[in-house]
């Protein structure tokens, strides 16, 4: 893509051209513009500030909200991606998906408060005489960089781009964490995703080397929009943003030895990006149990509990021969469920934490019976829970002053 | 359902001994599955009653000839399902040869149409064909039209793309109804008598639903209904649940008795699914239930449960035709609660409760107690092994 940037007042060169031109050669995409405008203001805030400050990027920037950056090629599904696991968009549809044409940002309002960028694939920003992007606006409060390369295309060209991202970032910004999500592999066999992982990395990672770099944070996950893989990715991915995960997972490993759970984890249910898990090996069987039964609990929830119901339903609820107010006939003001498999009766468990949170956990065989005793532990450490987030909310609004406005 | 809670008697001794006479005799009913090849018949048949995932169905090859399959449903009935193969040679062949022999007895014919199909009049023109030759052998056979693989359409334009297709099918059905009709003036005639009394003959909850929702405007004593559909979302549970309904017996003991326990544990709403294909046999909702702003609740819950099974037995590793879960309890604050059980050996049963311990874990009880009730649901004989997978 060749487009010149026109200076203000400059008549555009081409006008006098007439209609047999094959194609405008002073386009401007709607991107290009947005980007300019962005660069602009935040030069002109920069030299009103002063001119000389620049930040130190050798520290870790923790203001404002942790940012993921989608990047890639073009038709490589990075607006599928956003659109499936943050707007629970239907796999299926993402056929429908027009091209991204400017940076789309999505703010998301979670147990973390992070944002979203999509970047439009046919703009290489770091290869672009003309004029440059403010890297500061982009990456200074960047969480992840997450470079999507598809997997069923030709990707040479794909890695060749990221090396060159990654070398132009790790000059600037070294604590950016890159993952890459080899992604489409749904429509390959298991061998052949092996194989396209291992020649991504090795590409990588002897560029990198040739360049002198050493142990670039870069991760790869092999991923797909038709199964949990981009979810469990995220998850890995959103992970490293948390502060004091540690302690998180103590808890929920702590649950598990006392109540005899399998697994335990802790889920956002609007991405079911899960943000934490006790410290037994992980498997894909069952994050994806857990997941779709936050999926089962919300769709229950949104046919039978979105709509209010009538006034004399309620008082005939509270009236004679119960005679107590509704909200003291339940035991828990949170939803919490059960569920128990036919085989060998093992119980999944789900418990909500608060608006965003639930605690899912398969039970061992047989703990049915169990559960007022489990009930009661679960209680003792969804009030943890909910204290460890109270506790780190502050923290980082403290850390960051108040959230910034610009960005959004 | 329009079924009043207010107007709804006990159980009735009488109607509950015509049922046990009815059940004696094992009811077969002939199903024809046609339509144009690759617009997705058999992927449709093994959804439903194989248990097979939606993107699984790109395994299937097409059809040869005639795949004839047994469905047992809910012990008493059996599906007589014939899966015609589309191509046009099996198609001549059917309305030539074996024209008697495929469109004699038919209890329901299902026709599937591609929305993308690029050669609609000539897929009318075989439409035409097929239904003249059944409106010939069966004429009180139930028709239902399903515009398949809507998922391609932009959602946008959906409907409209819905509607302006419907109205061709029904148009070009009056069409072959009046041209067989005038054809044979006098068999015509005799057997419009024969039809005369079919309609008072289904059970009277029953005929109140088909006479509002299913006569066409062309020809009164042809029930024809048009559903879209998809693979790919919960619509194709919409039109399989009310495909069934009609074929259920009993189904107005089985309202009754659901109405009554119903009102017996104060619930706001009772779904009974059938045990391996999930689909929704009978409900009943309350006054209060009736207020869900979710008129496709029915069809949800149906995919919801299936697609929960499928993850169920991937994770357990038991086939998928095998039951998955026996209980399920969800409460949602003092919003609602609920629960879904194992009810006989061929159903599940799911309850909506208003929220509360004491009145969840009493109903709980109560339906346990009330399954004997339900016994005639699994049929003269009890069906311990699982339903015959086809292939």
């Amino acid at each position: 893509m060749s487009f010149t940037y026109a200076e203000d007042g400059d008549v555009p060169t081409d006008a006098r051209g007439g209609p047999s031109r094959p194609h405008p050669v002073r386009f401007i995409s709607p991107a290009a513009l947005n980007l300019h405008r962005v660069y602009e203001q935040n030069r002109q805030r920069l030299q009103k500030k002063d001119g000389t400050k620049v930040p130190d990027p050798t520290t870790p920037q923790t203001k404002g909200r942790p940012r993921l950056l989608l990047m890639g090629q073009r038709r490589s599904g990075k607006s599928s991606i956003s659109s499936v696991v943050f707007h629970k968009l239907p796999p299926s549809e993402t056929l429908f998906l027009e091209s991204t044409a400017r940076i789309q940002k999505d703010s998301l309002s979670s147990f973390m408060e992070f944002q979203v960028w999509d970047f439009p694939g046919q703009i290489d920003i770091f290869d672009n005489p003309n004029f440059t992007f403010d890297m500061d606006a982009i990456f200074g409060e960047i969480g992840a960089l997450i470079w999507v390369i598809d997997a069923q295309d030709d990707y040479l060209e794909a890695v060749a781009r990221l090396n060159a991202t990654i070398l132009h970032l790790h000059r600037s910004y070294p604590h950016i964490n890159i993952e890459v999500f080899i992604h489409k592999v749904d429509g390959l066999s298991d061998d052949y995703r092996l194989d396209i992982q291992r020649d991504v990395t090795i590409r990588i990672q002897d560029e990198l080397s040739d360049q002198g770099v050493e142990n670039a944070p870069v991760n790869f996950h092999l991923t797909s929009i038709y199964n949990h893989s981009i979810f469990e990715a995220f998850s890995k991915v959103i992970q490293k943003l948390i502060p004091r995960l540690g302690q998180l997972e103590a808890m929920l490993t702590n649950l598990c030895r006392t109540c005899r759970f399998e697994k335990a984890y802790l889920f956002d249910v609007n991405t079911k990006i899960y943000i934490a898990t006790d410290s037994t090996p992980e498997d894909m069987a069952s994050y994806e149990i857990c997941s779709d039964y936050v999926d089962v609990i919300i769709d229950f929830t949104e046919v039978y509990g979105s709509w209010s119901r009538s006034e004399n339903w309620r008082e005939r609820l509270e009236g004679e021969p119960w005679a107590q107010p509704l909200d003291n006939q339940v035991a828990c003001e949170w939803a919490e469920s059960g569920m128990v498999l036919a085989d060998a009766r093992r119980p999944i468990m789900l418990r909500e934490v608060d608006k965003f949170l639930a605690l899912v956990a398969i039970m061992k065989e047989g703990s049915y019976e169990k559960m007022p005793q489990i009930n009661m532990n679960v209680d003792v450490v969804v009030k943890g829970l909910t204290e460890f987030f109270e506790i780190t909310k502050p923290k980082d609004v403290i850390g960051g002053g108040p959230p910034s406005a610009g960005l959004v | 359902m329009g079924t009043a809670s207010g107007s709804v008697p006990g159980i009735d001794p009488a109607a509950a001994a015509a049922a046990h006479a009815q059940l004696k005799k094992v009811k077969k009913q002939k199903v024809l599955l046609m339509g144009k090849s690759g617009s997705g018949k058999s992927s449709m048949r093994s959804i439903i009653f194989s248990n097979y995932l939606a993107r699984d169905t790109r395994r299937l090859g097409a059809t040869i000839d005639i795949d004839l399959s047994h469905v047992k449903f809910l012990g008493n009935l059996t599906l007589n399902l014939w899966d015609c193969g589309g191509q046009e040679a099996f198609m001549e062949n059917y309305l030539s040869q074996q024209r008697a022999h495929v469109f004699s007895n038919v209890g329901v014919l299902i026709y599937v149409f591609d929305i993308e199909s690029r050669d609609v009049e000539r897929d009318m023109a075989t439409y035409v064909n097929i239904i003249s030759a059944l409106v010939q052998y069966s004429r009180e056979a139930k028709i239902f039209v399903l515009i398949h693989k809507m998922d391609l359409i932009q959602p946008t334009t959906r409907e409209d793309v819905f509607d302006a297709r419907a109205a061709l099918v029904k148009r070009k059905t009056a069409e072959a109804v009046s041209i067989v009709l005038k054809q044979k003036p006098e068999q015509g005639g005799q057997q419009q008598q024969l039809q005369q009394p079919q309609q008072p003959e289904p059970s009277p909850t029953l005929t109140t639903s088909v006479s509002t929702t299913s006569l066409n405007n062309a020809d009164p004593s042809l029930n024809l209904q048009l559903f879209a559909t998809s693979i790919w979302d919960q619509s194709l549970y919409k039109a399989w649940a009310s495909i069934i309904h009609d074929l259920v017996p009993n189904l107005s003991v089985i309202e009754t008795q659901l109405a009554s326990l119903g009102q017996a544990i104060d619930a706001d709403e009772i779904l009974l699914f059938e045990r391996t294909s999930f689909l929704v046999v009978s409900k009943w909702t309350s006054p209060e239930g009736e207020r869900n702003p979710y008129g496709d609740r029915f069809e949800r819950m149906s995919n919801i449960l299936k697609s929960w099974k499928h993850t169920c037995s991937k994770y357990t590793g038991t086939p998928r035709n095998a039951e998955q879960f026996s209980d399920f309890e969800y409460k949602m604050g003092v919003t609602f609660s609920m629960f879904a059980t194992k009810f006989t050996t061929n159903t599940y049963i799911l309850v909506c409760m208003p929220p509360g311990e004491a009145r969840f874990n009493s109903a709980k009880l109560n339906v346990a107690a009330a399954r004997p009730w339900f016994k005639f649901l699994d049929g003269p004989v009890v069906s311990a092994q699982p339903q015959p997978q086809q292939q």
